[in-house]
C-alpha cells in the first residue's frame, strides 16, 4: 500500500502544473469582452486562477509529501504533529 | 451507596442538559448565518435588478465582485481570520462575532436604497456587506464544530457535531420557504418592487440573529480551551503553527484533497446544481421545481444525524466514501431521467393534449430601415394525465422595399408542469441526491476535529473547510458552464467535474485516510 502511495505522489504532482495550464489556456481562449455570459469575464477567470494556483501547489506538496513517504504512517498523537 | 447512585445520575442529567444546550446554541447559530448567506444567492436577480444594472459597466464589475470574491476569496480569508481569533482568545466569542457581523450585514443589506436612489453607491454598500457576510461565514463553521465537539464525549462525538451538520441543509430549507411564503402572498411585481417583498428575507434575519446571540451569550467557553489557557498552552501563533509545520501542514493537505474537496462538490451539486437544473435544464416551473427539492431535503436531513451516528460506531472514512462513490456512479443516469422525463418532445408523440386558449402579441422593429415584424405567440398545453406546458413561439418577418422573407419560427418551452406520479419520482431521486450529501457530510465536522490538536483546531479546520465547499464546490456553476459551452452536445457534460473532483478525492481517501475514530481530542 505505502509504494501505491509513492507511486501515486508523482501523479499528484504532476496533475497541479497540467490544472493551471488548463485554466490559463481556458482563459486566453473564453476571456471575451463582447461576451456576456460568465465564461467571459476576465474578472472571472483572474479570480479564479488567483485562487487557485495555490491551491495546485498545495497538491504539488501533497504529491511531493506522498513521495517522501509522508503518508505512510499518519500521526495517531497531537506530539506527532 | 444509593447516595452515590443518584449522584451519577445527576451528573449525567446535567451532561445531558449542558451538551443539548451547547448542541442547540451552535446549531442555531450557524443555521441562521447559512439562511443569511443563501438569501443573497436566491434573490440574486432581483439583487442585480436593484443594485447591479445592465449597461453600466461598473456595477457589472462590482456585481462579478459580490458574487464570486465572496465564495472564493473571503470565504476561505475569513477561515484564516476568524480561526486564528478563535485559537487566540477563544471559541466562544469568535463565533458569538461572526454572528454579529453575518446578522448586521445581512439586515443592512436588506436597508441599503437601490441604485435610482443613490447611483453607484448602492452597489458598492452591497458589495461591502457580501464580503463581510462571506468573511462571517468563513470563520462561523470551524468555531461552531469545534464547540460542540470539544463537548461531546469520545463515542458521541460524530452524532453530536451532525447536528451542525444539518444547518447548511436546513438553512437552505428555511431561506427556500422563507422566500416561497413571502413570493406567495404578493404578485410579482410587489415582490420586485424598489422596497418590496425581496427585502422581507434580509429583514427577518436580525430577529433570528437577536435570538441566536441571546442563546450563545449564556454558553461557556469550550472546556478543552479553557484548561488550555489556564495551563497557558495556547497557541502564540496558529498559523504559523497550522501551515508552516509540515507535520500539521501535510493533514491540511490531506484533509483537503482527501476528504473535503470531494464532500464540496457533492454537496454543491446535489443541493444547488439540481435545483438549477430543474428550473434551467428541465423548465420545471417555479412551484413544483423548489417544492421538489424542500421535500428532498426534510426526508433527506434526519440521515445526517444517522450517519453522525453510524460514524462513531464504524468510523467516519468509509461512509464519506461511500457518499462519494454513489454521487459518481449516479449523478449521469439521475440527470439524464430529469431530462428524459421533461423532453416536450417525447410528451406529443403519440398523446392527446388540449391546447390552451393563445396569447398573440405582434411587434414591429424597425432594425436599420428594416422593418421586422415580430409576432409572438403563447399557449399552454395541458395533457390528460395533469401534465402541462406553456409553449412559446416567436416569429419573424421582415418586410424590405421588394421582399418579404419569413425566419423559420423560434419555439420554447417553459412552466413544464409534472404529473404526480414523475413529480414523486423527481422528490425520490432529489432525496437519493440529498442523501449522498448527508454520507460524505454528517460524519466530516468530528472527522475534521479528530485531525488537528485542540490549540490550532480552529485554524486548522476551517481553511480545508472552504477552500473545499467554497473554492471546488462553487466552482459546480462556472465549470459546468465552461463544458457546456466548450462540448455542446451534451446537455450532461457539466457533471463531469464534480464526478471528476469526487473521483480524484475518493482515490485519495481511500488509499491515504485512516479509518481509525480518535478518542481522545484533548491534546
Amino acid at each position: 500500500m505505502n509504494s501505491i502511495k509513492k507511486i501515486l505522489g508523482i501523479v499528484w504532482l504532476l496533475l497541479a502544473p497540467v490544472v493551471i495550464y488548463f485554466l490559463v489556456s481556458g482563459a486566453i481562449t473564453h476571456i471575451d469582452p463582447a461576451g456576456k455570459k460568465d465564461i467571459n469575464n476576465p474578472v472571472i477567470w483572474i479570480i479564479i486562477i488567483l485562487i487557485f494556483t495555490p491551491i495546485a501547489i498545495g497538491l504539488m506538496i501533497f504529491g511531493w509529501y506522498a513521495i517522501k513517504g509522508e503518508y505512510d504512517h499518519l500521526p495517531e498523537k497531537s506530539t506527532e504533529l | 451507596m444509593k447516595e452515590m447512585a443518584n449522584n451519577s445520575y445527576f451528573n449525567r442529567m446535567n451532561e445531558t442538559n449542558t451538551i443539548r444546550k451547547v448542541i442547540t446554541a451552535s446549531s442555531i447559530g450557524t443555521m441562521i448565518e447559512w439562511y443569511d448567506f443563501y438569501i443573497f444567492g436566491m434573490l440574486a436577480k432581483t439583487i442585480s435588478s436593484q443594485f447591479f444594472p445592465e449597461g453600466n459597466s461598473t456595477a457589472a464589475l462590482l456585481s462579478t465582485l459580490a458574487i464570486f470574491a465572496a465564495g472564493f476569496i473571503i470565504r476561505p480569508f475569513g477561515a484564516l481570520v476568524f480561526g486564528r481569533l478563535g485559537d487566540l482568545i477563544g471559541r466562544k466569542y469568535t463565533f458569538l462575532l461572526t454572528l454579529v457581523l453575518m446578522g448586521g450585514s445581512t439586515f443592512l443589506i436588506g436597508l441599503v436604497p437601490g441604485y435610482k436612489s443613490i447611483g453607484i453607491a448602492a452597489p458598492l454598500l452591497v458589495l461591502l456587506l457580501r464580503l463581510i457576510q462571506g468573511l462571517a461565514v468563513g470563520g462561523e463553521y470551524g468555531g461552531a464544530a469545534t464547540y460542540v465537539a470539544e463537548h461531546a464525549p469520545a463515542n458521541k462525538r460524530g452524532f453530536y457535531t451532525s447536528w451542525i451538520q444539518t444547518t447548511a441543509t436546513i438553512g437552505l430549507f428555511i431561506a427556500l420557504g422563507i422566500i416561497m411564503l413571502v413570493k406567495l402572498n404578493m404578485t410579482d411585481a410587489q415582490f420586485n418592487e424598489p422596497w418590496g417583498g425581496w427585502r422581507y428575507p434580509f429583514w427577518i434575519s436580525i430577529l433570528l440573529v437577536g435570538i441566536s446571540i441571546y442563546i450563545r451569550l449564556k454558553m461557556k467557553e469550550s472546556p478543552l480551551f479553557s484548561k488550555l489557557k489556564t495551563e497557558g498552552k495556547t497557541s502564540s501563533n496558529p498559523l504559523k503553527e497550522s501551515f508552516s509545520h509540515k507535520a500539521n501542514f501535510k493533514m491540511v493537505l490531506l484533509a483537503l484533497f482527501g476528504a473535503v474537496m470531494g464532500q464540496g462538490v457533492i454537496w454543491y451539486t446535489s443541493q444547488f446544481y439540481a435545483q438549477s437544473f430543474l428550473e434551467n435544464k428541465c423548465f420545471i416551473e417555479f412551484g413544483q421545481s423548489r417544492t421538489i427539492l424542500l421535500w428532498g431535503i426534510v426526508f433527506a436531513t434526519p440521515f445526517f444525524l444517522f450517519f453522525g451516528w453510524l460514524s462513531d460506531k464504524i468510523g467516519r472514512k468509509w461512509i464519506m466514501m461511500a457518499g462519494m462513490l454513489l454521487g459518481i456512479l449516479t449523478y449521469r443516469p439521475i440527470f439524464s431521467y430529469f431530462l428524459e422525463k421533461t423532453d416536450i418532445k417525447q410528451w406529443n408523440a403519440g398523446m392527446s393534449f388540449t391546447p390552451g386558449g393563445e396569447v398573440i402579441k405582434s411587434d414591429t422593429l424597425n432594425i436599420k430601415g428594416i422593418n421586422n415584424i415580430v409576432e409572438k405567440s403563447t399557449r399552454t398545453i395541458v395533457f390528460a394525465d395533469g401534465r402541462s406546458y406553456v409553449e412559446n413561439k416567436s416569429d419573424t418577418v421582415i418586410v424590405e422595399a421588394l421582399n418579404t422573407i419569413t425566419k423559420p419560427a423560434k419555439v420554447t418551452f417553459t412552466n413544464v408542469h409534472l404529473d404526480q406520479g414523475t413529480y414523486w419520482k423527481f422528490v425520490g431521486l432529489i432525496f437519493f441526491l440529498v442523501l449522498y450529501v448527508t454520507m460524505v457530510y454528517g460524519p466530516i465536522a468530528a472527522f475534521l476535529v479528530e485531525m488537528f490538536p485542540t490549540k490550532i483546531r480552529y485554524t486548522s479546520m476551517s481553511l480545508p473547510y472552504h477552500i473545499g465547499n467554497g473554492v471546488f464546490g462553487g466552482l459546480v456553476p462556472f465549470i459546468g458552464l465552461l463544458l457546456t459551452t466548450t462540448y455542446s452536445k451534451d446537455p450532461l457534460v457539466g457533471l463531469w467535474y464534480p464526478i471528476g473532483v469526487a473521483s480524484l478525492c475518493f482515490i485519495i481517501g481511500c488509499l491515504y485516510l485512516t479509518n481509525k475514530i480518535d478518542k481522545d481530542v484533548t491534546d
